[in-house]
């Protein structure tokens, strides 16, 4: 075993953990937030994700169309497509529960479950259809902004690009403003105490549908959020490109103990240094007998591990508060 | 109102069209006696669609130009289009239904050799005869199926092709990549063999069924700088994983099999892949001398360019479309059984775009060519000006017993 090798690759492989972490974390969010208020699993979330890197794509080459995208700078640019793409994902949001959960919301908690997979394939074959008429191709690819892809040689074996400075950065103030908004603001109470009982809630004068509204936004948001910096970051992106990391996420909320924000968070940290940590590691340490496809298998073997001794998730108990 | 219009409108352009089709058909050849079906499979949709669209329309194209005997005979002439999504379940659900439909005479597909080897048991069974432009896995013919043909060469050839090549232009140690299907693992097997065998040292073989993330998997590669970097399997993985190796600093000269072929490959990853190497079984239409005239026919008639593979389903095709025509006339006129359109396809030899076919005892064609083509350019609109850079012609190996 080559142990020098082993070393040397150690931060790079925390750092791509790190990023895919956060980007489970953000997705993670808008299931937990959802399951927090109405105890139910949005399944088309992974949709709405996804909606949000096609909306940035769409921006990117708008711009590249029209030669302005050299012009600009790549920061300014990046926040565009970000605020654009998480205005796009959470109006979705808030349309798809309007349309296809409220109508559902007194019937039992497996009816807006299925109502949830439909609508995530009725999307994902909307974006398949609407991009393959507009760009006569579905598989779409972020043109390269030279200056994120610039890298700073850290060691002779490990160097790290803007893009991923870029997607921790935004990742982390993200979760920082949407923990300011549950916890230290008026419309962050109303949150937690819709999660905490609906019906009392709506005796203390809170509009239990706004709320709900506004959890679907601020969740789809995140979505959003998470769906431009996956396309920044792994460029290729399909309609169907949502489905795993989807998957994945709400895994990772379940990890942290699902309706509990710092526990998504949390979740999807862990799962994702998991991942780098099999991919990168397995078939090293096993001379080739187990390679990076084992990389799920033993993301979740730790995974039911954690969860035969923590049932509730990481976070489950520790945190009571719900939102 | 809007309902009657439209209506009237249908039977009105029935009323026109149908004399138009029907006299000149019953002028020149008595009573139609029925329809003779070919089908197409291929992933029609998903991410290898670009590929799969070249296969039905390149079979399409060859209806339309080729049909006329046939129709002569009195027979109107379809092409049945399916989809198997690139998915083994698919492909065998969809051969199961075109089985049961006995207007169907021939198929013409599939894409993904893991699709094809399960539905051909069900061709097999109903005596449909297969033929494939494009399925490479050696499983494909050596089960020694009398109906299952292909009109390329081999896996097992093409990995030893591109182990060749590798020592030729100075790879000392390469690094494995490949999608766990069953093309892209045995093709990277018979290139790890091979290469081996060649001295070349192999650092690493993984499989990965991702498609978005190659970070964690390309993090060892970057630490063993290995000279290249195989991948083996379909350019819808290939193109994210070669575009995050350069950005991630590496510089490994790269290399993929038949299945990168595609210009959705630099469509993705763009200049990352200009200078690479892929060894295939279909070179692009521009070394074939008699495939000038295919191409201008496609353009026109599709607006695109004739993806990898067409120029294949087109020969294929039009094999089966002379195999029917000889067993129409040996039949007496009457529609022919499968089994005697299967048994006249493997007598066949042709002349078609892509060389002359003749296949050996088991399906494989009696010689196959294998190219190294270079990728030259990032722009997807050149990629059928990729650059030969070898051209080999092999036998096919004799059956293993």
């Amino acid at each position: 075993m080559d142990i020098p090798l082993l070393i040397g690759i150690f931060p790079q492989v925390v750092l791509d953990g790190l990023i895919l972490g956060f980007m489970y974390a953000l997705i993670a969010l808008g299931y937990t937030m959802v399951y927090g208020v109405l105890e139910f699993i949005n399944f088309a979330h992974s949709e709405i994700f996804i909606i949000g890197a096609f909306v940035g794509v769409e921006i990117l080459l708008g711009l590249k169309a029209y030669g302005a995208l050299g012009s600009l700078s790549p920061f300014v640019v990046l926040v565009l497509i970000l605020v654009a793409g998480m205005t796009a994902s959470a109006l979705l949001a808030v349309a798809v529960e309007r349309i296809a959960y409220r109508p559902l919301r007194g019937a039992p908690r497996l009816v807006p479950l299925i109502s949830a997979i439909g609508v995530s394939f009725f999307l994902q074959d909307a974006i398949r259809l609407f991009e393959s008429i507009w760009n006569n191709s579905f598989n779409l690819v972020y043109p390269t902004m030279d200056r994120l892809n610039l890298r700073f040689q850290l060691t002779e074996t490990i160097d790290v690009s803007v893009k991923s400075l870029v997607v921790i950065g935004a990742a982390l103030l993200m979760l920082w403003g949407l923990h300011l908004i549950v916890n230290k603001t008026k419309i962050g109470k109303a949150i937690r105490a819709v999660a905490e009982d609906q019906a009392t809630a709506s005796l203390m004068g809170i509009n239990v549908n706004r709320i709900i509204s506004l959890t679907f936004l601020i969740g789809g948001a995140m979505g959003g959020a998470a769906g431009v910096l996956f396309g920044v970051q792994y460029s290729l992106i399909n309609p169907y490109s949502g489905f795993i990391p989807g998957l994945k996420a709400f895994t990772a909320a379940v990890l942290g103990g699902i309706g509990n924000i710092p526990g998504a968070m949390m979740g999807g940290l862990v799962l994702g240094l998991l991942e780098a940590f099999a991919a990168s590691y397995l078939s090293l340490l096993t001379g080739g007998a187990f390679g990076a496809e084992y990389k799920d298998i033993f993301a979740f073997s730790v995974l039911i591990l954690i969860l035969i001794f923590r049932p509730k998730g990481l976070l489950g108990e520790v945190v009571k508060e719900r939102a | 109102m809007l309902k009657c219009v439209r209506i009237c409108l249908t039977y009105l352009g029935m009323a026109i069209a149908v004399p138009m089709l029907v006299f000149p058909m019953v002028a020149t050849a008595g009573e139609g006696k029925g329809t003779i079906k070919i089908a197409t499979q291929s992933p029609l949709s998903g991410d290898q669609a670009a590929i799969g669209e070249g296969i039905k329309l390149g079979a399409q194209l060859a209806i339309e130009q080729l049909k006329a005997p046939i129709v002569k005979a009195g027979f109107k002439v379809e092409l049945v289009p399916f989809d198997d999504q690139a998915k083994p379940d698919v492909g065998v659900a969809n051969a199961r239904n075109m089985v049961t439909d006995k207007d169907i005479l021939a198929i013409i597909g599939h894409f993904n050799s893991g699709v094809a080897i399960p539905s051909s048991e069900i061709y097999k069974d109903a005596g449909l005869v297969e033929i494939s432009p494009a399925n490479t896995n050696p499983v494909v013919t050596d089960r020694n199926y009398p109906n299952v043909n292909r009109v390329c060469g081999r896996d097992d050839i093409q990995g030893v092709v591109g182990a060749e090549f590798a020592k030729g232009i100075g790879v000392k140690t390469a690094y494995i990549i490949h999608d766990k299907t069953t093309y892209g693992q045995s093709i990277s097997e018979f290139f790890r063999d091979h290469a081996r065998k060649l001295g070349i040292q192999v650092v690493g073989f993984e499989g990965t069924e991702e498609k978005s993330n190659f970070d964690p998997i390309l993090t060892p590669v970057k630490a063993k700088n290995p000279d290249l970097i195989y991948f083996g399997g379909i350019y819808s993985q290939a193109g994210p994983l070669y575009k995050q190796a350069r950005e991630k600093g590496i510089k490994a000269k790269l290399m993929g099999p038949d299945g990168v072929d595609s210009s959705d490959l630099v469509k993705i990853a763009g200049e990352a892949v200009v200078g690479m190497h892929y060894t295939t079984v279909a070179g692009p239409v521009s070394v074939y001398p008699k495939a000038k005239e295919f191409a201008k026919a496609y353009k026109t008639k599709f607006k695109k360019d004739p993806e990898p593979f067409a120029a294949q389903s087109y020969d294929s095709t039009a094999i089966a479309l002379k195999a029917i025509e000889t067993a129409l006339k040996a039949g007496g006129g009457k529609a022919p059984s499968r089994e005697s359109v299967a048994k006249e396809v493997r007598k066949i030899k042709y002349s078609g775009l892509t060389g002359t076919i003749e296949f050996d005892g088991k399906g494989d064609p009696q010689k196959a060519l294998y190219f190294v083509i270079q990728v030259v350019s990032a722009d997807p609109a050149k990629w059928d000006q990729n650059k030969e850079a070898k051209r080999l012609e092999i036998a096919a190996p004799p059956l293993k017993k």
